[in-house]
């Protein structure tokens, strides 16, 4: 019963409800635009902002209640993006979304462009918090959360960490906080791709060894409520939001099991392309294996 | 000329008054006119006076625990929701614990948030070497967008709290632990980025900030009963910088000696000293911590070990116009 009306308020704000096949579309889209504004920038990363891509676009297209001709709406839903090196990530989303035109997203880096390295919200409407330095975004989250609750506003506050970022100790000590709090209007996305920029020696191995081991045990052991997700698909994501959505009395972790540099098969799962600006072949390759025109390498053969 | 700076006729012979006990009463006080003002406390309200506060208005203060860090994100996010945070912890935490957070969430997006570090400078009630705040100033300093307060008495720190909920920068507010003498009559109106001339004087120019001042008070009268007529001017906000009063007293008395009890790397003797370098060039000394850790001790030990009395800043003052004859 709670499910179905949590669902109706969403209908209304996002301005249609979205097929899986749509939201998959818009995925690919994303990573498009994405990869493009790197190519163009010669600078930005795409790994986390590919495997971060399918949970923007579940939330700014079917699940946040936001405006983007009203960006500073005071009920509207409210989205940090911790690990902040996924900018280009997010901008493109807002810009698919509305918040800004697309043609903007050419600026991305260049000197007084809205479109910073790391979002900066005194510069773009549609952020809610400027971030860059990982470790930090959850706090304010905290922060809106219980402003929330003392202004008896009913809006939710989302953020999206990395696992790599979860290596810094603000991250628990706002986990704590959130928990002792019971703020269940607060909701953190984890993009467990499993790889940071470098990562841990791993004896023997091509790839490096991931940051940190079964996060979700550890968000319960600070008083969280944990759902797992596949992060790259759709009807999993949907799932696992809906769920975080109608949980009360704690706060909720949707640890999303994704893949760095998904969607693009000479990205995935190469901590080398944490941060790399794809040559002009790479960038023609990974755009046809988004749009579909180029079937990607059979990883089995 | 001299009207650029008004003269502030002083009555150190005031009460000794804890610059926390005002502190914690302040915030009372304004909470009954700002709704939105809001306590965030690093398990110290017993210590900063934040608990008269708590106990005051205990839905309005928020315990956020040992976790300085996260503290500052929280204020961050209240911010955007329009609440006023007031942090209640150590100026050595504040400063240099969660300085990044407060780079981050803090001074560049501008947000609303009152930085208030309580047991500043070296007196910090024998707690010594970690508690210990003397970078504070410099820190905030160099930071920009954040306002920096150091007010000499309770009077004026709470002239300054009532200048803090006016503004809606984010600012830093160094506070002390222990009784100090208030020098400022209770009509004392407290203006942001205004220096306050406490005595006209022509030989020689003493620049303090924040309780030090009471102690540069003392000794421009040690210097009166050698005949040395000394002037001294009190920055209370080192940022913004009163340039112009800076300047006038130089050029009034031809030698100037800061003294703070801070750091003289970066703090007030550095700023006084870029603004006479680029505007003044004056003789100067400059008072106050040196390159070094600190101890645990008694005040006066303290004081005495690492040259803070106002008999240093007159042995300042006296050596200077010794040099210039
Ligand atoms: C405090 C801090 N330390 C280091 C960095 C540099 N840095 C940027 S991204 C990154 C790796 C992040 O890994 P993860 O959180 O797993 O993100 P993702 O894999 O999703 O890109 C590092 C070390 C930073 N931005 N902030």
């Amino acid at each position: 019963m709670t499910i179905r009306a949590e669902r109706e308020i969403v209908s209304q704000s996002a301005e249609d409800k979205r097929s899986i096949s749509e939201l998959t579309a818009l995925s690919a889209e994303a990573r498009q635009l994405i990869v493009r504004a790197v190519h163009r920038a010669g600078a930005g990363h795409l790994g986390g902002p590919f495997s971060a891509t399918d949970l923007l676009i579940s939330l700014y297209f079917d699940v946040l209640r936001i405006d983007p001709n009203q960006p500073d709406w005071p009920q509207r839903d409210r989205f940090i993006l911790s690990k902040g090196h996924s900018s280009i990530a997010l901008y493109a989303v807002l810009a698919m979304r509305g918040f800004f035109p697309i043609e903007e997203l050419d600026t991305f880096d260049q000197i007084d462009s809205r479109l910073q390295g790391h979002p900066d919200m005194t510069k773009l409407p549609g952020l809610d918090m400027s971030t860059g330095s990982l470790g930090q975004g959850l706090s304010p989250g905290v922060g809106m959360a219980l402003g929330a609750r003392l202004r008896n506003l009913g809006f939710r506050t989302w953020v999206m960490l990395g696992d790599g970022e979860i290596q810094e100790g603000q991250v628990w000590e706002a986990a704590f906080t959130a928990a002792r709090y019971e703020l269940d209007n607060l909701i953190a996305i984890l993009d467990f791709n499993g790889l940071p920029q470098f990562g841990w020696p791993q004896a023997g191995g091509f790839t490096r060894e991931r940051p940190i081991d079964d996060p979700a045990a550890k968000f319960r052991a600070f008083g969280w409520h944990v759902v797992e997700c596949d992060g790259h698909d759709h009807p999993s994501i949907r799932a696992a939001f809906d769920q975080a959505m109608v949980h009360s009395g704690q706060p909720t972790l949707v640890l999303a099991h994704t893949v760095k540099g998904k969607g693009v098969s000479f990205m995935e799962g190469d901590f080398n392309w944490h941060a790399k600006v794809p040559t002009d072949a790479e960038l023609q390759q990974a755009l046809s294996e988004l749009n579909g025109t180029a079937s990607r390498p059979n990883p089995e053969a | 000329m001299i009207d650029a700076t008004t003269l502030v006729s002083t009555t150190s012979t005031g009460q000794p008054v804890a610059m926390r006990e005002a502190w914690g009463q302040g915030l009372v006080d304004l909470a009954h006119q700002y709704f939105d003002l809001l306590v965030l406390d690093g398990d110290l309200a017993n210590s900063t006076r934040a608990d008269i506060f708590a106990a005051a208005y205990p839905d309005r203060f928020l315990e956020m625990g040992i976790a300085e860090q996260n503290m500052i994100g929280v204020a961050a996010g209240l911010a955007t929701v329009g609440y006023v945070p007031w942090i209640s912890t150590f100026a050595a935490f504040l400063a240099k614990r969660a300085l990044d957070q407060i780079r981050v969430v803090v001074a560049q997006p501008g947000l609303n948030v009152k930085l208030c570090g309580s047991y500043s400078g070296i007196l910090t009630s024998k707690t010594g070497k970690t508690h210990q705040a003397v970078q504070d100033l410099a820190v905030f300093r160099s930071m920009p967008g954040v306002v920096t307060i150091a007010p000499a008495d309770a009077v004026e720190l709470r002239g300054a709290m009532a200048a803090m909920m006016e503004m809606t920068e984010p600012v830093y507010l160094r506070l002390t632990r222990d009784p100090s003498p208030t020098i400022f009559p209770p009509d004392h109106h407290f203006q942001i980025g205004r220096a306050v001339l406490l005595r006209g004087g022509r030989d020689i120019g003493l620049i303090g900030t924040g309780v030090q001042t009471v102690r540069v008070l003392e000794a421009a009268e040690l210097l009166r009963a050698e005949g040395v007529d000394a002037a001294v001017l009190h920055l209370p906000t080192l940022k913004p910088l009163d340039l112009g009063a800076i300047v006038q007293v130089a050029a009034q008395t031809g030698a100037i000696v800061t003294a703070e009890d801070h750091s003289v790397l970066g703090g007030l003797g550095s700023a006084v000293a870029e603004t006479l370098a680029e505007h003044r060039p004056t003789p100067m000394r400059r008072i106050g911590w040196r390159d070094t850790y600190g101890e645990s001790g008694p005040n006066d030990a303290l004081l005495e070990k690492y040259g803070l009395t106002p008999g240093h800043i007159a042995a300042a003052a006296r050596e200077l116009l010794q040099a210039l004859r």
